[in-house]
């Protein structure tokens, strides 16, 4: 029989995962080690709040379970069998492995392997064609000629900047002084966004192998992956997968008996959003306070410890090895235009099937929305789509089938950032939304440069007012002069680009923005201090539905006659709004 | 140096060093392009953004504050939409400072409200709602010397950046993040902290953020406005001779100090400068002189006490080898001129070599060493050169506390140059953190270590042949003498593990430029002299002298031990180091002074006491010393004092030692007068008048004048200018140091020959002083005092920062008594737990001459089995202990090592 391999993926912490444990215990208990192997496993491209059981090599993906249904699971594992009320439904981002799969949309490069390989097993990622990218490099090619290849491929910075990564490369390579550094940026921290960290959980051999392949190119003995201390598993599985290529000669003195020599540390970053900017990153390695600094000089010319460095984000890492093996050709001739290969996208928000993706670059957002995701959640109308986080901009319906890479959404005020997509319906208050990405931005400020620290919070102060309904057009002038200040004058991308959502969204729903200062009204009912619940009396029919919802308990009435609401009391949290089946009560 | 090249900023054509950023090219071409976080002395912050500048063809806008000129770029500092983006940054960061500019004691000088005045933007003006309220929780007022106002920080990070990059200390962070960052020591509390006070951090805030206490005034606050006058002077604790900006106000009070932007000190103090001048107007000053009547001191008239002590002296002279019954200390805290004076009254209206000062228990040895082996007994290399070193040893130095301000310029050259640090020190002084290599010796152990490292220099052929051949004589002796000290042997006398020894003997024996700095570690031993010439092997080999950034930098204590002893103010040298029994020297003065002198060497400081117990002497002139606290072995020197015919003390405060005295003059201070110290590299430095005397009190020169025409002699020195003239004549070193180019602000570093030639800042450049420099071959010899089962601990003792000597000048103030105000010593913590002693409990230290009571406070600075006891305090005196065993080369005093017990009470 062949082997059963069973990644579990469960939302609580992994260590605690009953799933996990469950599964565990029975294959010790009957002693089917050697027919059923069971992995803590990262995202497997679903996004559900509930536990997840996938089964190799058949691919079955259980997501509808409860705990009482594992017996019945586990049974079927060991009798090879397929349990169908457990199937998965969505399983449209489930691609196959590695080529395009027309019906999917999907494409996957950098999840090639992530929930197909056991992430602890070096052996399993050395047997699907791990290392071969190294090893091509090192022997096959000398260090100018990956920098070429690289170059070639048209490969850009996949944490948001879209800056060249052969050139980052070239540049740094061709610095004086023989001590440079290699970095990956494993601070992923947008909200919202897990593309890195199903990389790190799911393939963190590549990882290690495109650093290494980057330190052979750039020269560099030493290097560093910066990883987010809230990515315990992440961690774990790096440091097992380092220590694994030292085992086998990937990693540390002469790697597969050549001359180059490369080590690979871990640092943890400590939960500060700022740390993902490449300066303060830098500050952070070096036990600094994780404050950025000007730059120049770049980290090319003077980085960690003053030395040349250069510094990619995971997914970028993860694209090298495939490169590498397979020719910039090859990568090339995905894509559209200057933006080459796939994107990694954490679909969430008002979708059916939020969920990772990896498209090409050139998809539309139509297609990740509607074919990739399930379309919006309760067949509402879509309203726009947030790309790059809190430094993004918010992308209305009109652009829907604008095709997703780098210059398409600079020209449309947002910006590609590093994958996270956040999809709004109706029921979306623009300017509530903004109010949430600059409390994230401000909370993330690292307080350094007078622009990000007291114009962010100046700004938060000015949207509140607007959606406490205490506005006025003078607000918007104020509003655009700080945000100008900001773009302009801020040390670092964070500064620079917490402005952007605010800016893109009074651009495109200039309505909805005014219609908070000008009417202190809010279509939404987000903003609930613009809004008040009313009971109509003439509708109402006594039915109770709202007063058994409110989480207050400020409806009163008797049954069978109309009821009232407590405005003293009323939270505005609509509960009684979405309860009334007669429209009996009214947003005003 | 650095290329000329041609930028433009607004279509002005103006030049530019290459590397410089544009801020620095714009500024100094009266480009006033606004900034807040920019300070010429630190390294790049860009956190205000007010100096956002565009650049043709670029397309972001860069802060003309770290960005590098190019040639040929065209910068555009000033338009309307750079203007107006500026504003609203003000705008923004007024917004989070309280600007209760009319109750602010920055009012007036503070960079933001002169910003806001440039913009317009007045309080009715501004856009965005004050925001700075919440910032109150995070004051905090409970430094000793400084205030931290949150609700007016504007996190420029200048105290942050002047407290690691100028001060080396690291103390100061941002706390929090975004909206909520402050400026934080990172304890609960400032005072919890390991701030030492030295204020650097207010001298560079430019708000009313963190500002200095008013030490000198009671609390009452002043502004720069109020302040009516600056004068530059020279601070009067240590060797360093820190050039301070003294501010006072209409009523002649002290209101601030603050560092001057010069040398040696580049505008840095530590907490003494600073904030440690109130004695001078104390309360306790002396301010008329007093005579013995029975068993009391009353005050009288100048011509009476003169009149009696002239008479008295004559009296004691007209016997039979009378001259030689008096002896004078001078003082190293007083100028040239007064020491020039004193020694001269003493060899010339006395008439005897009977005078010396605490250079004897200071740098006696060093001078002793070098003289004969170089020379020269000074410090061969100016401060600044320690920050062109790629290597120092510091050694019998914790310079920390002792010389605050040069170990600044150790901590950068770490910090900033990556120098590398070698420490050897029984203790783990603050350097030892700095350090790539600690070498904790034993205490007295100096020689065989240094001979130790030579030993590993010449077995891994490291030292510099042509260096020696050329100009040093005495090598192969030397060679063979340090054949033993092997790393082993060595281990076995220092207790420093050989490879430490190897590592050290490596990273000195391959430097480019490595400097040696010592102070008390090295002298004050019975083998002091010898200690220091184990040094001058070890740099001479290396050929580390004579060079920038190298050198045997002996850090003198004392403001002016440095020019007291060039003043000759020594037993057995004349002004400019003429040996008094050299009979062509003796000529010499005859002429110069117009007088017969005696041949005879005189009797130095440490063997003073026992001459006045053997009978020799029955008089003693003491000016501006304190030998019943300083001197070795206080129950000795208290019985010697009691029974002089005579002991005239000339002091600014009633001291211990005046006591004992008969007459007693009141002196002015270093505050109160004017002339010149001479500092530790040699630079003299002017000592100018901020304040006026109390009562009576006179200049010492003066006094000493007035003593002299009771004495019949009758000098006609109107102010220090004509004495430094004298001194320009009989003082080779001094002859182009003249008063003229003092008072025009030069500071000039001896030997200056003529008065055009600029000063040396690096002696035996070409040749050594004596020509070729002399490598003598010395061994170890163990301390005078060893421990035995009756005093099983090692006492050493040295300084605390927040003291000085004897404590008379700086127990006086209030901010400095508040960093430590009672005596103590520090004891290693598991000996403290074994005896069962607990921390602060006052216990007993015995020794073979004496006792004290003091409290204990537990340490991991000291080893098992070694105490360390600030000598700041009278009333639990470390001399009362220590040994007054002497080295037989220079007389100095083994302070450093004696045995000692310790009872619980």
């Amino acid at each position: 029989m062949i082997k059963q391999h069973v990644f579990v993926w469960d939302p609580t912490p992994s260590n605690s995962s009953a799933v996990y444990n469950y599964l565990v215990k029975k294959v010790n208990e009957r002693d089917l080690g050697e027919s059923i192997e069971v992995y803590r496993s990262t995202y497997i491209g679903l996004t559900s709040g509930t536990p997840i059981i996938r089964i190799l090599p058949k691919n079955i993906i259980y997501t509808k379970f409860e705990q009482e249904d594992l017996g019945e699971i586990f049974e079927s594992i060991v009798s090879d069998e397929v349990v169908d009320r457990f199937i998965c439904e969505y399983d449209a981002k489930l691609a196959p492995v590695s080529e395009r799969d027309k019906q999917s949309k999907q494409f996957k490069i950098v999840l090639r392997n992530v929930g197909y390989l056991d992430p602890e097993s070096i052996e399993e990622y050395i047997s699907r064609g791990g290392y071969k990218a190294l090893e091509k490099a090192i022997f096959e090619m000398d260090p100018d000629r990956v920098i070429k290849e690289i170059k070639d491929s048209g490969l850009r910075g996949r944490g948001g900047g879209g800056f060249s990564t052969g050139l980052k490369w070239e540049l740094t390579r061709k610095e004086p002084g023989a001590e440079k550094f290699v970095i990956c940026n494993a601070d992923e921290g947008d909200p919202g966004a897990y593309m890195d960290r199903a990389v790190l959980e799911g393939d963190p051999h590549t990882i290690v192998e495109g650093m290494a392949i980057g330190a052979y190119a750039v020269g560099c003995k030493e290097g560093f992956i910066y990883v987010r201390a809230e990515y315990p598993l992440a961690i774990e599985r790096l440091e097992k997968a380092i220590s694994d290529a030292k085992k086998y000669g990937l990693l540390g003195d002469n790697i597969l008996g050549s001359e180059f020599s490369f080590n690979l540390e871990l640092r943890w970053g400590a939960g500060a959003f700022v740390c993902g900017e490449e300066t303060a990153l830098m500050a952070s390695i070096e036990g600094k306070r994780g404050n950025p600094k000007p730059r120049p000089p770049f980290p090319s010319q003077s980085g960690l410890w003053k030395k040349p460095s250069f510094i990619n984000n995971v997914e970028t890492w993860a694209n090298i090895p495939p490169i590498v093996e397979k020719g910039s050709g090859w990568f090339s001739s995905i894509g559209v235009g200057r933006s080459k290969g796939t994107k990694v996208f954490a679909v969430t928000g008002k979708v059916k099937d939020p969920g990772l993706i990896e498209v090409p670059m050139g998809t539309t957002f139509r297609e990740i929305v509607y074919d990739l995701c399930g379309g919006i959640l309760d067949n509402k109308k879509f309203k726009a789509v947030q790309t790059g986080g809190p430094s993004g901009g918010v992308i209305p319906e009109k652009f829907i089938d604008m095709s997703v890479d780098y210059e398409t959404l600079m020209s449309i005020g947002s910006m590609m950032g590093s994958g996270g997509l956040i999809v709004m319906d109706q029921s979306d208050c623009m300017v509530d939304v903004n109010k949430f990405y600059l409390q994230f931005s401000v909370d993330e400020s690292c307080g350094k440069c007078a622009p990000c620290r007291i114009g962010g919070k100046q700004l938060l102060d000015l949207i509140s007012k607007i959606t406490d309904g205490k506005g006025d057009k003078k607000d918007i002038q104020k509003i655009k002069n700080i945000s100008n200040a900001m773009q302009k004058a801020s040390l670092c991308a964070l500064g620079q680009t917490t402005p952007n959502p605010v800016l893109s969204a009074m651009h495109y729903f200039e309505e909805e923005y005014m219609e908070h200062i000008s009417d202190k009204k809010c279509r939404t009912g987000k903003c609930s201090n613009l809004v008040q619940y009313m009971i109509i009396p003439e509708k109402c029919i006594g039915c109770t539905a709202c007063a058994l919802k409110c989480p207050v308990k400020c409806i009163s009435g008797e049954k069978k006659k109309p009821h009232i609401i407590d405005q003293k009391f009323c939270i505005k949290c609509g509960e009684c709004f979405n309860a009334c089946k007669f429209n009996a009560i009214v947003r005003g | 140096m650095n290329d000329i090249i041609k930028i433009f900023i607004d279509g002005r054509e103006i030049e530019a060093c290459q590397g410089e950023k544009i801020l620095d090219a714009a500024l100094r071409n009266n480009i006033n392009i606004p900034n807040l976080c920019y300070d010429k002395k630190l390294s790049c912050t860009g956190s205000c953004r007010m100096c956002i500048v565009s650049i043709e063809d670029r397309p972001v806008n860069v802060p003309a504050c770290s960005t590098v000129v190019e040639n040929g770029m065209k910068i555009i500092a000033f338009n309307d939409k750079l203007e107006a983006e500026r504003k609203v940054i003000l705008d923004l960061i007024l917004s989070m400072h309280n600007d209760d500019c009319i109750n602010c004691v920055k009012d007036g000088s503070c960079d933001l409200q002169d910003l806001a005045f440039r913009y317009d933007l007045g309080r009715g003006k501004r856009t965005f709602h004050p925001m700075w309220g919440d910032a109150a929780e995070y004051s905090d007022s409970s430094s000793q010397v400084l205030n931290y106002d949150a609700t007016k920080c504007i996190q420029c990070q200048k105290c942050i950046k002047a407290c690691q990059e100028i001060q080396g200390k690291g103390i100061l962070t941002l706390e929090n993040r975004g909206i909520e960052a402050v400026v934080s020591t990172g304890y609960n509390q400032w005072s919890d902290s390991k701030c030492d006070g030295c204020g650097e951090c207010a001298q560079v805030c430019p708000v009313g953020a963190l500002t200095m206490k008013f030490v000198y005034t009671d609390g009452k606050r002043f502004r720069d406005k109020d302040i009516s006058k600056i004068t530059g002077t020279t601070c009067p604790y240590c060797g360093v001779g820190c050039q301070l900006d003294v501010h006072t106000n209409s009523e002649n009070q002290i209101i601030k100090v603050t560092g001057s932007e010069s040398l040696p000190n580049l505008g840095s103090t530590c907490v003494k400068g600073r904030f440690g001048l109130q004695y001078s107007g104390h309360k306790e000053r002396l301010k008329s002189p007093m005579i013995r009547r029975g068993n009391s001191l009353v005050e009288c008239s100048w011509n009476e006490a003169l009149a009696f002590t002239a008479e008295k002296l004559k009296e004691i002279k007209s016997i039979h080898g009378g001259a030689d019954m008096i002896a004078g200390m001078s003082s190293a805290r007083c100028t040239n001129e007064d020491n020039y004076l004193f020694q001269k009254f003493m060899r010339t209206v006395i008439g005897t070599n009977n005078v010396d000062h605490c250079a004897r228990i200071c740098h006696g040895s060093t001078v002793a060493s070098m003289l004969t082996s170089l020379g020269s007994g000074a410090m061969t290399n100016a401060i600044a050169d320690f920050e062109k070193a790629d290597v120092i040893f510091v050694t019998g130095s914790n310079t920390t506390e002792t010389h605050p301000v040069i170990a600044t310029a150790i901590k950068r050259a770490v910090l900033n140059n990556n120098a590398r640090l070698i420490v050897a020190d029984p203790r783990k002084i603050d350097l030892v953190r700095y350090a790539a290599v600690w070498m904790k010796q034993k205490n007295g152990t100096d020689i065989a270590l240094a001979n130790g490292l030579i030993h590993v220099i010449l077995k891994e052929s490291l030292q510099k042949d042509d260096f020696i051949k050329n100009r040093t004589e005495g090598f192969e002796e030397l060679k063979k003498s340090v054949e033993k000290y092997t790393p082993e042997y060595v281990e076995k006398i220092t207790g420093v593990p050989a490879d430490k020894i190897i590592e050290a003997a490596r990273i000195y024996g391959t430097a480019q430029r490595a400097s040696i700095a010592w102070t008390m570690g090295i002298t004050q031993h019975a083998c002091g002299t010898d200690n220091v010439t184990a040094l001058t092997n070890l740099a001479v080999i290396t050929g580390n002298i004579g060079r920038e950034g190298t050198g045997l930098n002996p850090l003198r204590g004392q403001n002016n031990v440095q020019g007291a002893c060039d003043m000759g103010a020594q037993w057995d040298s004349y002004p400019g180091y003429f040996q008094v029994e050299n009979e062509t020297a003796k000529n010499r003065f005859e002429s110069l002074w117009k007088t017969k002198l005696s041949s005879k060497n005189g009797i130095p400081l440490t063997e003073i006491m026992d001459a006045v117990l053997e009978g020799r002497l029955k008089s003693l002139y003491i000016m501006g010393e304190n030998p019943a606290v300083s001197e070795p072995d206080l129950n000795h020197t208290v019985e010697a004092l009691k029974s002089l015919d005579l002991l005239i003390v000339q002091d600014i405060f009633l001291n211990e030692t005046a006591q004992y005295a008969h007459v007693v003059f009141p002196a002015a201070s270093a505050l109160e007068k004017n002339g010149t110290f001479t500092n530790t590299e040699r630079r003299v430095i002017p000592v100018r008048k901020v304040l006026n005397m109390p009562g009576q009190a006179k200049e010492d020169w003066e006094i000493i004048q007035d003593l002299a025409a009771g004495m019949g002699y009758f000098w006609n020195y109107r102010s220090w200018e004509d004495i430094m003239k004298e001194i320009n004549l009989v003082v080779p070193q001094y002859s182009g140091i003249t008063p003229e180019r003092i008072n025009k602000g030069e500071l000039i570093q001896w030997p200056c020959p003529d008065s055009k030639h600029p000063g040396t800042s690096i002696l035996h450049g070409e040749k050594f002083t004596r020509g070729k420099a002399l490598l003598q071959a010395v061994e170890h010899i163990p301390p005078a005092e060893e421990t035995s089962e009756e005093y099983p601990f090692v006492l050493s003792t040295g300084r605390n920062l927040f003291h000085y000597h004897t404590g008379t000048m700086t127990r006086k103030s209030i901010a400095l008594n508040s960093f430590c105000s009672d005596p103590y010593f520090e004891m290693n913590e598991d000996d403290m737990r074994e005896l069962a002693i607990n921390e602060g409990e006052k216990v007993k230290i015995l020794s073979r001459r004496g006792e004290i009571i003091i409290s204990a406070r537990s340490s991991k600075r000291v080893e098992k089995e070694n105490l360390f006891l600030p000598f700041h305090f009278a009333e639990a005196a470390a001399n009362m202990l220590t040994i007054n065993a002497l080295d037989p080369k220079s007389k100095m005093a083994e302070l450093k090592v004696c045995a000692v017990n310790i009872k619980r009470l």
